[in-house]
């Protein structure tokens, strides 16, 4: 029987093999190189067929008439997902060396897009965040530590604080104290806040962008950990409802997707979306395809239509338009949740940002240069909008200026890659701190930056049913966990060597940052000292 | 009943648990060694594919084994332990097992005239597959 599987596989792939490729339409000559150089050490290759199967493009073949291995390298996107499941470490996966002329300007990149718009016409797409060398602020802040004159903290012995609350905080505190010093009250008005365990939350990945199963696996670990995941402008299922409502920041954005009273109610916290740091300016298209039975539920469109976000909202022209929804969704969700407003970070974020907090919000969420998506124009993608470090310190600093930033929260995200950038991101003033491509690298991404293709070999960005199935919520949700833990400890450990018990000490708190190799307009723009000073 | 038990939701077809089932029962256990340089042992356990669903069938160790009643020489037989077990030397060949079984659990190897079956790794102690499933679609039962 056994036999008989492969053998009826065998025979579907040698027909189909090789001959699609003549019998499909003529197409041009394409003049592109292959991205990729595929090695297979013979010596170790059992033929066990396992490349073949994991690769969604179809890169790797078997033939049973020789029983040999074959693969198409123009295929393949380099994801990796043969290498990492190849029983024998028989692959090696790397970028092609073929090169044309070294030119600095005309780089290989630049002349393979060329290439691939004159064969196409199109606009070139392509997923995942930035990855140009525009300077990366985290790399030139260095921390600060306590050495004689004041004592460190050992986190493994003394009580650490990492958590955080997000929403308005008032503008003084009145307390009463009752007679002999019993009973205290607090006087002020308070706001609703958001309590996060550590101040680190899940980044806005829509159910569609994603799997159901990547957006759960999101869901289950932000539970676990105590934090918050963000469901996106998708919606949020009503299987998920009850059990994961209280750990989500759902997104009300310029498409309204999935939005009804249920959704805002179950909530932890309200976001509306502007802006995207990938794609300042720019709208979504979930391809129907990609509307499956579910997703249409979700989302409340007709199966198989395309999913088209507006680039702006249609109803926000002004700050004064913004207020109006941040207040209908106050009412709505009964003046009980925070609401947060995401915009990218562009060139005046800081007077945009002080309106938002103007117009009633309760966090600012802002979104880097860096930050990923499922889907932009590469050229959006590589050039539109500045980097957070930037962004976050000029917000921070207006808004401290304008005496407002108690009134809200500022969530921040795009760029962050590991424990040290948080920690230096909330001594730059951000309240917390929003992480995507890291939760994604997590579950399994290896930032092929093919989340556009539907094709997602690691089950995360895909809804193929062969596909999504890779991704085990049980799993994936064990990693996230571990990823939260882990940067949980190393946030105590740096705040231990400072000499900080509690991340609140922190927040802003410049004097513990200092810059190396920094131009004296950036170290005034970031607001820190040169190392030394 | 000890037994292994698939979880189709997510097992994404990949076949590692039919590699190193064999692995498992080859001389050398090295995954190289078994393929290329042994007389490879047929896996006994076998993933079923209709795209997109799959999932691994294996033996059921059933409380009242059809294979066992099927068998003409006494070769199958219920353990102590609830495993339905396979000895080899007694094995004739006729396959009645193979059409008795509900659940396509006995694989035919046919250059040898006999059976295979899963053992759940008596050699080693724990059932191979279950360990190496890159996405904990087979679980271990042993109760
Ligand atoms: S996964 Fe590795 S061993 Fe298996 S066929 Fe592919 S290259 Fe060969
Ligand atoms: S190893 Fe696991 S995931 Fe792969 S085919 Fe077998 S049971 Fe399915």
């Amino acid at each position: 029987m056994h036999e008989k599987i492969f053998e009826k596989i065998e025979m579907e792939k040698n027909q189909t093999g090789n001959i699609e490729f003549f019998l499909g339409e003529k197409e041009m000559k394409s003049f592109m190189l292959p991205e990729f150089i595929i090695e297979r050490s013979d010596e170790r290759c059992i033929r066990c067929r396992v490349c073949e199967r994991q690769c969604p493009e179809g890169t790797h073949r078997y033939d049973g008439e020789l029983d040999m291995m074959f693969h198409a390298e123009e295929k393949c996107v380099g994801c990796q997902r043969c290498a990492v499941f190849c029983p024998t470490n028989a692959l090696i996966v790397r970028p092609h060396p073929s090169q044309y002329r070294p030119n600095a300007n005309w780089t290989r990149e630049k002349l393979q897009d060329l290439k691939k718009q004159a064969e196409t016409g199109g606009v070139i797409l392509t997923g995942s965040g930035n990855d140009k060398p525009y300077r990366i602020y985290w790399d030139h802040l260095v921390l600060n530590a306590s050495q004689v004159t004041n004592p460190s903290i050992d986190p493994l012995r003394e009580p650490m604080e990492l958590r955080t609350f997000l929403g308005r905080k008032p503008d003084s505190l009145e307390i009463k104290i009752g007679e002999d010093f019993e009973g205290v009250e607090i006087q002020s008005e308070l706001f609703p806040n958001v309590m996060i365990e550590t101040p680190i939350v899940f980044s806005a990945m829509s159910y569609g962008a994603i799997s159901y199963n990547a957006f759960k696996s999101l869901a289950m670990a932000a539970k676990e950990y105590g934090t918050l995941f963000n469901t996106g402008e998708g919606g949020l299922p009503i299987s998920l409802r009850d059990g994961y409502g209280s750990s989500a920041i759902v997104q009300v954005a310029s498409g309204r997707f999935g939005v009804d009273p249920d959704y805002l109610n179950v909530a932890a916290a309200v976001e509306i979306k502007i802006g995207q740091g990938a794609k300042p300016g720019i709208g979504g298209h979930l391809p129907g395809e990609k509307v499956t039975e579910k997703i249409s539920e979700t989302r409340m469109i007709p199966e198989g239509t395309d999913a088209l976000s507006p680039a702006p909202q249609h109803d926000i022209y002004s700050i004064e338009d913004l207020s109006m929804l941040i207040y209908a969704l106050k009412e709505a969700t009964n003046y009980e949740k925070p609401v947060s407003v995401k915009i990218a970070a562009v060139h005046n974020v800081a007077a945009i940002a002080s309106g938002i907090v103007r117009a009633g919000a309760d966090i600012v969420a802002i979104d880097g240069l860096r930050g990923g998506t499922g889907a932009a124009p590469k050229i959006i993608r590589d050039n539109v909008g500045i980097p957070i470090e930037l962004a976050l310190a000029a917000v921070d600093k207006r808004l401290r200026e304008e005496g407002i930033r108690n009134k809200a929260s500022i969530l921040i995200a795009g760029g962050i890659r590991n424990s040290a950038d948080v920690i230096k991101a909330i001594a730059l003033g951000a309240d917390a701190v929003y992480i995507g491509t890291p939760a994604l690298v997590a579950m399994g991404c290896t930032i092929c930056q093919k989340c556009y293709t539907g094709r997602c070999s690691w089950g995360i960005c895909t809804q193929d049913p062969y596909l999504t199935r890779r991704l085990n919520p049980e799993i994936a949700s064990k990693r996230l966990v571990n990823l939260l833990r882990g940067w949980s400890h190393e946030i105590k450990e740096m705040l231990g060597g400072m000499g900080i018990n509690a991340i609140e000490s922190l927040r802003g708190n410049r004097d513990h940052l200092r810059g190396v190799g920094l131009e004296e307009w950036e170290l005034n723009v970031l607001g820190v000292k040169g190392a030394g000073e | 009943m000890p037994k292994v038990v698939a979880k189709p939701e997510v097992c994404m077809g990949c076949h590692l648990c039919e590699v190193w089932c064999v692995v498992a029962h080859s001389n050398s256990k090295d995954i190289v060694k078994a393929f290329k340089y042994e007389k490879t042992p047929h896996p006994r356990i076998i993933v079923d594919e209709n795209l997109p669903e799959v999932f691994a069938i294996q033996c059921r160790h059933c409380e009242e084994p059809d294979c066992v009643f099927a068998c003409i020489s006494g070769a199958l037989y219920k353990d102590e332990s609830g495993r339905v077990v396979h000895d080899e030397s007694k094995c004739v060949g006729c396959l009645s097992c193979v059409m008795a079984c509900p659940h396509g659990g006995i694989v035919i190897d046919l250059d040898n005239r006999k059976i295979v079956k899963c053992d759940l790794c008596e050699e080693i102690g724990f059932p191979v597959c279950v360990k190496m499933c890159p996405n904990e679609a087979l679980i271990y039962e042993e109760g």
